[in-house]
């Protein structure tokens, strides 16, 4: 018995030994393991051998089936890898073929300055509204402190319907909106297009798009104004920027100013770009005019505000060095495709 | 607004910075300085010279050998000017010096031109003598500089002098960008007194007293203003005995600094006075005048006037004018007349010094096409008290510089001069808006600056200042000199507020992101467009987009309608893109129409966003479908969205168009562009183009989102193969299968669409793969069988025939 189990194991590491295909390792393991397999008849003839010695028989063939078993799965494995290797070498790519890409569109440098400024002031708690391109004299000027006779109000500048309804000339008129709805505090901005008499050249264009912010509360001050457009600046135009502030006049602010940041490209240091001063004019801001707060039922002895103004074309055309102002609406897709 | 530096001493005589300090101190207070020039920039060992010899060159015979004394040293120069002689004084420029351009006059060199010790035709020259072009100025501004020729200074003139100090050449010119409300800045004096202000040193105005005859004005003239809307004030002087001849050269060399010419005493003085004063003045020739009356009043429509440029002007009934007792003489605050022009023969003078309705000369100015320097002056509405002032002050330039006579007194003809505004002063009140702790001494140590003095808690504010009104302007007025820069920065206190992107806003993102994804890239487009537009998309005659808002004063015509339709500046970018041989182009846009609720407009229109989409190559009508269903479903639009066939655009290809209706509701169209419509716009290709009507879309989107378990039990598929009448759309197919399939039916999925030689005339084959599945079981076959004979009844009784 012992002879003969010590035959099947010889015959079983032969027959592994030379199997050189996954299928012959199979075949051993039917041929020997299996129902009908050699080892399996050992134990189906375990009826003849004698009652107390078939637990040692019975030990003897399960530790020969255990070692072959071991033996050929090991076999197997090494098999299988070889295989997969030889596969995978077979496989070998040039991977500096061209990509083969999904073509996505492109967001609009204005878009892209817009939701950037939107992203900083969101931030900072400020809501985002809109308000109506198609406006009244009302809410475009007069609610503005700019009075009737205004040179501002010449057609020279402003887009008329008729005597009372323009294209508005800049996203002023949102504040009166908001301011009008009574609900304060408010920390708005509002970004849309506006409309001016210009000619279309490189720097100008009669429809471009402007950035309206207002804050309205209890203490709000010049200081505050500042404050938040420095914050604005670095987060939009890099931490190390500067921010210089002077003095100018609009009709529905009083103090006024115009703000510069440090040039972003030289740092301050004076180049090309900045006309040699280091300073880049960006917006105009000021305290809200007492009489604008009065006119939206605001009492300008309890709540003071600011607002600023940012040109959105001019944020995109000095972030993204965009020469002609043109190429904002011409939608040449080599244009958009760099954005 | 320029000034030159000199002339800006002359009143703050303590100031002594570089040009750069001025131009930064200045422009941090608020009076901004736009550019500067030095004018002796590149002027260089330039000195005034004698010509103590001439003699003829042996070489040329049009050039000359001078020897010149500068003083210190004698140089022989040679010329080709033929203007000089011996014992003339002219400039020279010394070997290694500097001029700044040629003799012609032409464009200077940005860096100047050196001049060096040479030889002209073998003789030596150490130097060279200077024409006023060759030191960057004009005859226009040196009225006494020869034609052509070397500059010759005046006898008395210091032989060896520094040439470009006597010309009135070390000095630089500001050009300053003047605010609209500080009126009071567009004159030397308004500038000086900011730069005292800026620079904390004394102010001297000019100290005017005019030393009078003893007749008495009311003797010459009389004034009466009929319309005093329009003119709150009217001083008039006379003076006698003029004599015309050349202003003096300090007056002189301040107007050219200023980029006024010369001309002669009395109008220099005038332009003078206008540019110390910010006040126009108009002088008439008094024996002009007849009845020796003035009358200030509205002309006649249509009436005609000769304005003193020799032009003909047309007038109108809100053109104010300046008559005599018979005719007008002038057009106010704009030209005098023709008629009652100074000339060189003028015996006695008749000034006139007003205060004008700015707006009304400004409207006047526009319609006559005649915006001159006194009217842009007199448009930002002036000070009735600087009208006074000025005048005096000419009268006193006039008797002073030995220009005339001046008689005695002054005809005023006024509305009540306001009295001057009161301010209540808080300093508390200013630190609170400014966010400072400036002390109360300093603010009044910057009000007393500015000429605002305090008087029972009020600031009183001079006449000057019209545009301080309130606190908030004394705070500017504190913050200004106080300095904006040293106001500290803080964020705003106060109740937190949330930041917000409204949903319209989140939901155009969102468009935004599905149009690029799927390979669009955005564009922007005017709002305003041609009506030709509506031709070119062959819109009929009563076609509702015809109906758009007109701007009255366009740009231009193809400037001039409001678009009620997005698809002209869609492919009008498609258009561009395609000449410029771009391929396949995907374009979107984000932006209003306009919809009138009537015409003419009376309350505001109808503004709505406008989503489109547009493209040509790559791609067909189901690529745009696919663009439309992404975006639907990235918006929570989970429902089948349907196509309407019958959207009746004639711009779109009659059969390839679709009205795009979800749950109901037309939310959009879409189609190919009719090939009519892209010859129109010069695309000789087929071009998709999408439209969503956003207002419409808005109440279906959500970024809402509910789980609704993934499948546990097995799903069930069977196919049908149909033979389907060609009039019959997959939609139909579609909307019966989701009508009859129940509660089981899971989804469907078209895989085979056929037309050709092996279906029947008129037919076509259309596959169908239909799936069910029940949430709560595994789906018997019985289930499936009876959802599938619903399915198949319901399509055997369109008239489409199963094929087993």
């Amino acid at each position: 018995m012992k002879a003969k189990l010590e035959q099947i194991k010889e015959q079983a590491l032969k027959q592994i030994k030379e199997a050189d295909v996954l299928e012959k390792l199979n075949e051993v393991r039917v041929g020997i393991l299996g129902k009908k397999g050699e080892l399996t008849n050992v134990l189906k003839s375990m009826k003849d051998v004698a009652p107390e010695d078939r637990p040692k028989v019975g030990q003897m063939v399960n530790e020969v089936r255990a070692e072959i078993e071991s033996i050929l799965e090991n076999a197997i494995k090494k098999m299988e890898r070889e295989k997969r290797e030889a596969a995978m070498k077979a496989e070998v790519i040039d991977v500096t073929l061209p990509a083969n890409k999904n073509r996505v569109g492109h967001r609009h440098p204005n878009t892209i300055a817009m939701e950037e400024v939107e992203r900083i002031f969101v931030g900072m708690g400020y809501e985002v509204v809109e308000g109506p391109e198609v406006e009244t004299d009302y809410y475009n000027f007069e609610a503005l402190n700019i009075p009737a006779d205004h040179p501002a109000k010449d057609e020279q500048d402003t887009f008329y319907i008729n005597g009372d309804i323009l294209l508005r000339t800049q996203t002023s008129g949102v504040q009166v909106h908001e301011m009008e709805k009574g609900k304060l505090p408010i920390r708005m901005i509002a970004p849309g297009r506006v409309f001016r008499s210009d000619e279309v050249d490189a720097t100008h264009s009669p429809s471009f798009h402007q950035i309206e912010g207002l804050v309205i509360d209890k203490k709000i001050t010049f200081a505050d104004l500042k404050g938040t457009l420095a914050e604005f600046s670095k987060e939009l135009f890099g931490e190390d920027t500067k921010v210089k502030f002077r003095p100018h006049h609009f009709n529905f602010t009083e103090p006024s100013a115009e703000m510069d940041v440090s040039c972003f490209k030289c740092g301050g240091k004076g180049c090309r770009f900045c006309k040699g001063s280091g300073w880049i004019e960006i917006l105009g801001c000021g305290m809200v005019h007492p009489n604008v707060l009065r006119m939206s039922n605001i009492d300008p002895e309890e709540y003071s505000g600011f607002a600023f103004g940012i040109g959105l074309e001019r944020i995109a055309l000095l972030k993204y060095e965009i020469d002609d102002m043109r190429l904002l609406y011409e939608n040449d897709i080599r244009f958009l495709k760099q954005f | 607004m320029n000034t030159s530096l000199s002339w800006i001493k002359a009143y703050v005589p303590d100031l002594n910075c570089t040009d750069q300090e001025y131009v930064d101190a200045m422009t941090l207070s608020g009076t901004k300085v736009e550019t500067f020039e030095r004018l002796d920039k590149n002027l260089k060992d330039i000195y005034v010279g004698q010509i103590m010899s001439i003699e003829a060159h042996p070489d040329a015979t049009k050039l000359i050998v001078c020897q010149v004394n500068l003083g210190d040293k004698q140089l022989q120069i040679v010329t080709g000017a033929s203007n000089v002689k011996v014992g003339d004084k002219v400039p020279v420029v010394i070997d290694g010096g500097k001029v700044a351009g040629g003799h012609d006059g032409g464009p200077l060199p940005e860096d100047g031109i050196v001049i060096k010790n040479g030889k002209l035709r073998g003789v030596d020259s150490f130097g060279m003598m200077c024409s006023i072009e060759e030191l960057g100025s004009s005859r226009e501004m040196y009225p006494e500089a020869p034609e052509e020729g070397i500059y010759i200074f005046p006898e008395d003139t210091e032989v060896g002098a520094d040439a470009i100090e006597v010309l009135g050449l070390r000095d630089s010119v500001y050009e300053y960008e003047i605010t609209s409300n500080r009126v009071d800045c567009y004159s030397v004096l308004g500038v000086a007194r900011e730069a005292a202000a800026t620079f904390g040193l004394p102010f001297n105005a000019p100290v005017v007293t005019v030393k009078e005859n003893n007749e008495k004005v009311e003797d010459y003239i009389s004034v009466e203003v009929k319309d005093t809307d329009l003119c709150s004030r009217y001083c008039a002087r006379v003076c006698k005995n003029i004599k015309i001849g050349p202003s003096p050269k300090w007056m002189q060399r301040r107007l050219a600094s200023s980029g006024i010419r010369p001309i002669n005493n009395l109008v220099d003085i005038t332009n003078y006075v206008m540019e110390e004063y910010g006040q126009p003045m108009h002088a008439f020739d008094l024996s002009t005048i007849e009845g020796n009356k003035i009358i200030v009043k509205r002309a006649k429509d249509g009436e005609t006037f000769q304005t003193l440029d020799g032009q003909e002007r047309t007038l109108d009934s809100e053109m104010l004018m300046i008559c005599d007792a018979n005719k007008e003489i002038g057009i106010a605050g704009i030209m005098g007349g023709e008629n009652s022009k100074i000339t060189d023969d003028v015996k006695t003078v008749l000034f006139e010094a007003a205060t004008f309705n700015g707006a009304n000369i400004r409207k006047s100015a526009k319609r006559l096409g005649l915006r001159t320097d006194a009217s842009g002056i007199f448009e930002k509405g002036l000070d009735p008290v600087n009208a006074e002032a000025a005048i005096n002050r000419a009268c006193q330039l006039i008797e002073e510089l030995g220009c005339g006579e001046v008689v005695s007194g002054m005809v005023d003809v006024k509305l009540p001069i306001k009295p001057l505004r009161r301010i209540p002063f808080s300093a508390a009140r200013i630190n609170q808006l400014l966010g400072t702790d400036i002390s109360e001494a300093e603010m009044l140590e910057i009000f007393g600056r500015l000429e605002l003095t305090l008087e029972n808690g009020e600031v009183v504010v001079p006449s000057f200042r019209q545009d301080l009104e309130g606190i908030a302007d004394l705070a500017e007025e504190v913050a200004r000199f106080h300095g904006y820069d040293k106001i500290p920065m803080t964020l705003p206190s106060g109740e937190a507020t949330t930041g917000k992107l409204p949903f319209k806003l989140r939901i155009e993102q969102k468009a935004r992101d599905i149009a690029e994804f799927c390979g669009f890239s955005q564009g922007y487009s005017y709002s305003f467009e041609s009506p030709k537009v509506f031709d070119k998309l062959m819109l009929p005659a009563d076609a509702p987009e015809r109906t758009a808002i007109v701007i009255s004063n366009p740009l231009g015509e193809d400037f001039s309608i409001m678009r009620t339709i997005p698809l002209n500046g869609m492919l009008t970018s498609l258009a561009t893109n395609y000449n410029r041989r771009n391929k396949d182009v995907r374009l979107y846009e984000l932006g209003n129409i306009y919809l009138p609720k009537a015409l003419p407009l009376t309350e505001l229109p109808d503004e709505r966003m406008q989503m489109t989409f547009g493209f040509y190559g790559d791609g067909d009508f189901f690529t745009m479908k696919g663009v439309i269903e992404e975006f639907f479903e990235s918006v929570g639009m989970n429902k089948k969205p349907e196509y309407d066939p019958n959207s009746g655009r004639v711009y779109l290809h009659p059969g390839r168009q679709a009205d795009i209706v979800y749950d109901g509701v037309k939310v959009g169209y879409m189609g190919e562009v009719h090939p009519d419509v892209a010859d129109n716009y010069d695309i000789p290709t087929r071009v998709y183009i999408a439209v969503l009507d956003m207002p419409n879309v808005l109440p279906f989107a959500t970024f809402d989102r509910k789980y609704e378990g993934v499948a546990k039990y097995p799903a069930v598929t069977r196919d049908i193969s149909m033979v389907v009448p060609k009039t019959i759309l997959v939609g139909q197919i579609e909307k019966m299968i989701a009508q009859r399939g129940g509660k089981i039916l899971e989804s469907y999925e078209l895989f085979d669409v056929y037309e050709g030689s092996q279906i029947k005339e008129g037919f076509k084959s259309v596959a169908y793969s239909i799936t069910f599945r029940a949430k709560d079981r595994t789906l018997e076959d019985n289930d499936v069988t009876a959802a599938m004979k619903k399915i198949l009844n319901g399509l055997e009784s369109m008239g489409i025939e199963l094929r087993q």
